[in-house]
């Protein structure tokens, strides 16, 4: 059942990253659609850096991971490469954590 | 090296058996096309290693968790296989370690993944269509950080017919490069968590959860530098954590989406606020 239901996911997920290659590549898209597809990826990117900043579950709540996203947005803020922001993201969180909060 | 690509995507279009000095004949700026090639795919590399390293540490998590959750390591390698979406993944394994419905698991999994549609569609823009095999592998590679790092770094799509064309070219490439390295770190460090995961210690110890959205904010970067973006982002981010604690898992994300469509509504006070959203 557990097979079951991951290829159900997996067959679900596939259906809908197909939609816009499928239904929309080499296709003049009128002008609206065309800036709102390049407009929604800043909203859900935005969602998934909250959620997984100060979410757990389903409550929000405060720990090492936000001092260790604050510390990333400085890193994004001056530039750094992707591969610095994503370190230091997560050696800051460690460090809150072995300093024992979080 | 962006005339050379350019045309050398024309050529393959055209002519798919046009053989390689046909592209000199159309007069390249470039004097080495090896040497300029050589330095896209420099470029390229830079760009992908490090997202590939990021989504690496997540597979590896992910790859403990699963066989916690009780999936054999060869299930759990499957799984980032055939779904290859992380966030749903977790979502999946997360259900199955409380006891939970497998189904329950794959629903909340396929909520999490309506935003694909919306990567979809972004991406879709600058994808040349072509074979039904083009079209489905191209639909594989759609993850969160293909899309991103192909779309902002490339900038908002020109209007002009031959720029835009080089531009998707640009696109395009980035896309297929970034997909096939996040696919196949995903995968392989999935099996190596999975079947080596007493090896590793506690991923929390090590903050690799908080990698993911620090590498989400970088993705996210190009956006926040437009007075549009910034806008959706914005109401994005309040959706998302205000519909938290009433909404089922996944439907906070869809939700965010609706920040790109106000965004698309708000007046901006830009000269060139058009021309970056």
């Amino acid at each position: 059942m557990t097979i079951l239901a991951l290829v159900a996911l997996a067959v679900g997920t596939y259906l809908m990253k197909a939609i816009g290659p499928f239904a929309a590549a080499g296709r003049e898209l009128p002008p609206w659609l065309d800036r709102l597809s390049n407009l929604l990826p800043a909203g859900l990117l935005a969602a998934l850096v909250a959620t997984q900043t100060v979410v757990d579950g389903t409550s929000l709540v405060l720990d090492a991971r936000i001092v260790g996203v604050a510390a990333a947005a400085v890193a994004v803020a001056l530039r750094a490469h992707f591969g610095v922001v994503v370190l230091v993201g997560a050696a800051v969180t460690a460090g809150v954590r072995a300093l024992g909060w979080g | 090296m962006r005339p050379l690509n350019r045309t050398t995507r024309r050529a393959q279009r055209d002519a798919p058996g046009a053989p390689e000095p046909a592209r000199d004949s159309e007069g390249t700026p470039a004097s080495n096309p090896a040497a300029s090639s050589a330095a896209a795919t420099r470029d390229l590399v830079a760009a992908a290693v490090p997202v590939a390293l990021a989504v690496g540490a997540y597979g590896l998590s992910y790859g403990v968790l699963a066989v916690a959750a009780g999936l054999s390591p060869a299930v759990a390698t499957l799984s980032s296989i055939i779904v290859l979406a992380g966030g749903s993944q977790f979502a999946f394994v997360g259900v199955l370690a409380l006891g939970g419905n497998p189904f329950a698991g794959a629903v909340s999994g396929l909520l999490l993944n309506v935003r694909y549609v919306a990567f979809g569609l972004a991406i879709a823009r600058a994808l040349p269509g072509g074979s039904f095999g083009r079209r489905a592998l191209d639909s594989y590679l759609i993850v969160d950080e293909s899309v991103a790092l192909a779309l902002g770094k490339a900038g908002p799509m020109p209007r002009d017919p031959a720029a835009r064309q080089e531009w998707s070219g640009e696109v395009v490439r980035r896309f297929r490069v970034v997909g096939w390295s996040v696919v196949s770190a995903w995968i392989l460090t999935t099996a190596a968590g999975a079947y080596g995961g007493q090896l590793i210690a506690d991923p929390e110890l090590l903050g690799l959860d908080a990698a993911f959205p620090a590498g989400f904010l970088a993705l996210l970067a190009p956006w926040l530098r437009t007075p549009r973006g910034r806008t959706a982002a914005a109401i994005g981010v309040a959706l998302a954590l205000g519909l938290t604690p009433f909404a089922p898992p996944g439907v906070p994300i869809i939700a965010a989406s609706l920040g790109g469509i106000i965004a698309l509504w708000v007046p901006v006070r830009t000269e060139h606020g058009e021309a970056t959203t």
